[in-house]
């Protein structure tokens, strides 16, 4: 009896640590994996080349994924730009002033926001945003935009990505306890000063997460941002410019242009740079927060 | 903000010129519901200044809302609904149109556990003199070296006051956290079982510190600790389910109980 108990005690420890290996080796093994792939291009072609150069001529043997690079980081970023605050601003408001009830309502709203499939907010973007972008926001700004742009692409990921970095940021601001924000109000604080200056930094690593984990996510979505930015490998000069990210250049042309040599290996090694571009972002991020957390 | 400063001065040279025995705190009929519960019935009491008033009575009696309602921590749940009077130094609280700020800033606060902002030894002192406006650093430095020598923690983190105040152990947070609220220039300390968390040497110092600052401040205490109690209290206010049963002077209420509830308390206490 109680050596079953023990081997149980035994194996299930084992067993636990087999899946935390199969997790660390995994993005190992999907990283050698897309180098492998990649190589016959890098053979022929210069790293220098092939991230800096803006000459995307694939019949003409020259893959420039600066573009892609370019495209893909700007539209990330975008859409960060205008979905942080709101996100920071809701989250904050939901946990800290809207009654219960307010919230509650709330959860099962965002969760279904969050199981969208990206390709119906691809159609929403294609049928609200591109027109919006095009006849209403660009001539704003005195721009020729065809709404095939940064800025359409940028909207429908800021609008995919609110569900899921509102519901981390939720779970940040529920666990800070109530009574540090009775300490800092029983020392004159508003409720104001409150949330600036002590649940803000009380909770930035959680927030920080967040924005991390919401980057990668945003940096690596395909199908909505292919329906609306355009597909035009060139580098946009303002945000009404059409562009191409590198999810979907990967997405359009994998296994169909046979005819051209290198072409499969050079959208493997795509895949590779959104990789390692996410993994820098993840190494950026987790210094920041390991700094913020020293304070 | 230079204002509110000149303002609270003012208000504390009004308050030392109030005699002792004057009552500091003032509660009249408060009463607390929260749906369909009746937290504190008809709680009708006076608060001595520069004595220690300790809160006793069996867990869920309504001793901490008594505490919150105090300082008015109960704007913070919306489900309470209160009604009666609390006067500090004669102005009732309850008043629309007062700052609350300011009314907090007269009481500081010590919690079961300590909670110490997420900054600096430094900061978690200065914080409450920023929202006071005092941000002359020769001033505020002053002001964290006195305070945090009030409460004996000075020598103990003197050479770390860049570090984060998470790092301290419990005893240590607790005394700081009282510090901080001391740095505000209260007249009251609001302690709510401040050393329960706390191992027996930490307790022991929290206990004398209250012991050597109601020369200055009015403290109220709230504890289920008899032995506390009897340790430092001058006066006992005896609650039970949201009651006040008994109230007085700690001899008279120790030696001498009327009500058949406390002598049970204090029996059982034993
Ligand atoms: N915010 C609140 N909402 C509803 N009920 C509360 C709230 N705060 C306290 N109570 C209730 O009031 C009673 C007294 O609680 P409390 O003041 O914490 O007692 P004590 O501090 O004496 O243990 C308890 O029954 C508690 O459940
Ligand atoms: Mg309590």
């Amino acid at each position: 009896m109680i050596l079953s108990r023990k081997l149980k005690d035994s194996i299930s420890s084992k067993w636990m640590l087999a899946c935390l290996s199969f997790c660390l080796l995994l993005p190992l093994a999907i990283g050698s994996g897309l180098v492998l792939k990649s190589l016959p291009l890098l053979q022929s072609h210069s790293l220098k080349e092939l991230i800096f150069s803006e000459d995307w001529f694939p019949s003409d043997n020259q893959f420039g994924f600066w573009p892609f690079i370019v495209t893909s980081v700007w539209v990330t970023v975008l859409a960060l730009i205008i979905s942080i605050p709101l996100c920071l601003l809701s989250s904050i408001y939901l946990t800290q002033f809207a009654p219960k009830w307010v919230l509650k309502f709330m959860r099962p709203v965002i969760d279904i926001l969050a199981g969208i499939p990206s390709v119906v907010y691809g159609v929403w973007g294609l049928l609200v945003i591109v027109p919006l972008v095009g006849d209403k926001i660009a001539p704003l700004f005195h721009q020729d935009s065809l709404g095939y742009s940064l800025l359409a692409g940028a909207i429908v990921l800021a609008v995919m990505s609110i569900p899921y970095i509102l519901n981390m940021l939720l779970e940040v601001f529920r666990q800070i306890p109530v009574e540090l924000g009775e300490a800092s109000l029983s020392l004159g604080a508003t409720k104001w000063e409150t949330i600036k200056h002590i649940f803000i930094r009380k909770g930035s690593s959680g927030i920080l997460s967040a924005f991390g984990l919401g980057f990668s996510k945003a940096l690596g979505e395909t199908i909505a941002v292919l329906m609306v930015i355009g597909n035009v490998p060139q580098i946009p000069q303002s945000m009404f410019d059409s562009g191409y990210t590198l999810p979907g250049l990967i997405a359009n042309n994998y296994g169909e242009m046979m005819s051209i040599p290198s072409y499969d290996s050079a959208l493997m090694f795509g895949a590779l740079l959104l990789f390692v571009i996410i993994v820098i972002i993840n190494i950026i991020f987790r210094y920041i927060i390991y700094k913020s957390e020293l304070i | 903000m230079p204002s509110t400063i000149e303002l609270k001065q003012e208000t504390e040279v009004k308050v030392e010129s109030i005699p002792a025995h004057v009552p500091i705190v003032k509660i009249d009929k408060l009463n607390v519901y929260s749906k369909g519960t009746h937290i504190l019935k008809d709680v009708s009491t006076v608060i001595p200044k520069n004595k220690i008033t300790v809160l006793l009575g069996p867990s869920g009696c309504g001793k901490t809302t008594l505490l919150k309602c105090l300082n008015r921590l109960t704007d913070l749940y919306p489900d309470l609904k209160i009604n009666g009077s609390i006067k500090i130094d004669g102005e009732d609280i309850f008043d629309a149109g007062r700052d609350i700020t300011t009314i907090r800033q007269k009481m500081g606060l010590l919690l079961q556990r300590p909670y110490p902002l997420p900054m600096s030894i430094y900061d978690n002192i200065a914080y409450g003199l920023k929202l006071k406006g005092i941000r002359k650093k020769k001033i505020v430095n002053a002001k964290v070296e006195k305070h945090l020598k009030e409460v004996a923690l000075w020598d103990e983190v003197k050479d770390r006051l860049k570090t984060s105040a998470q790092r301290l152990s419990i005893g240590q947070q607790q005394r700081l956290c009282l510090a901080r609220g001391l740095a505000v220039e209260p007249e009251i300390i609001l302690a709510d079982e401040p050393s329960s968390a706390l191992d027996p040497i930490s307790s022991k110092v929290i206990d004398e510190e209250f012991l050597r600052l109601k020369s200055d401040y009015t403290i109220i205490l709230v504890t289920h600790s008899l032995r506390q109690a009897k340790r430092l209290g001058d006066n006992i206010i005896f609650m039970y389910y949201g009651e006040i049963v008994e109230s007085g002077p700690a001899e008279q209420v120790f030696e001498n109980p009327q009500s058949k509830i406390l002598q049970e308390y204090l029996r059982v206490g034993h």
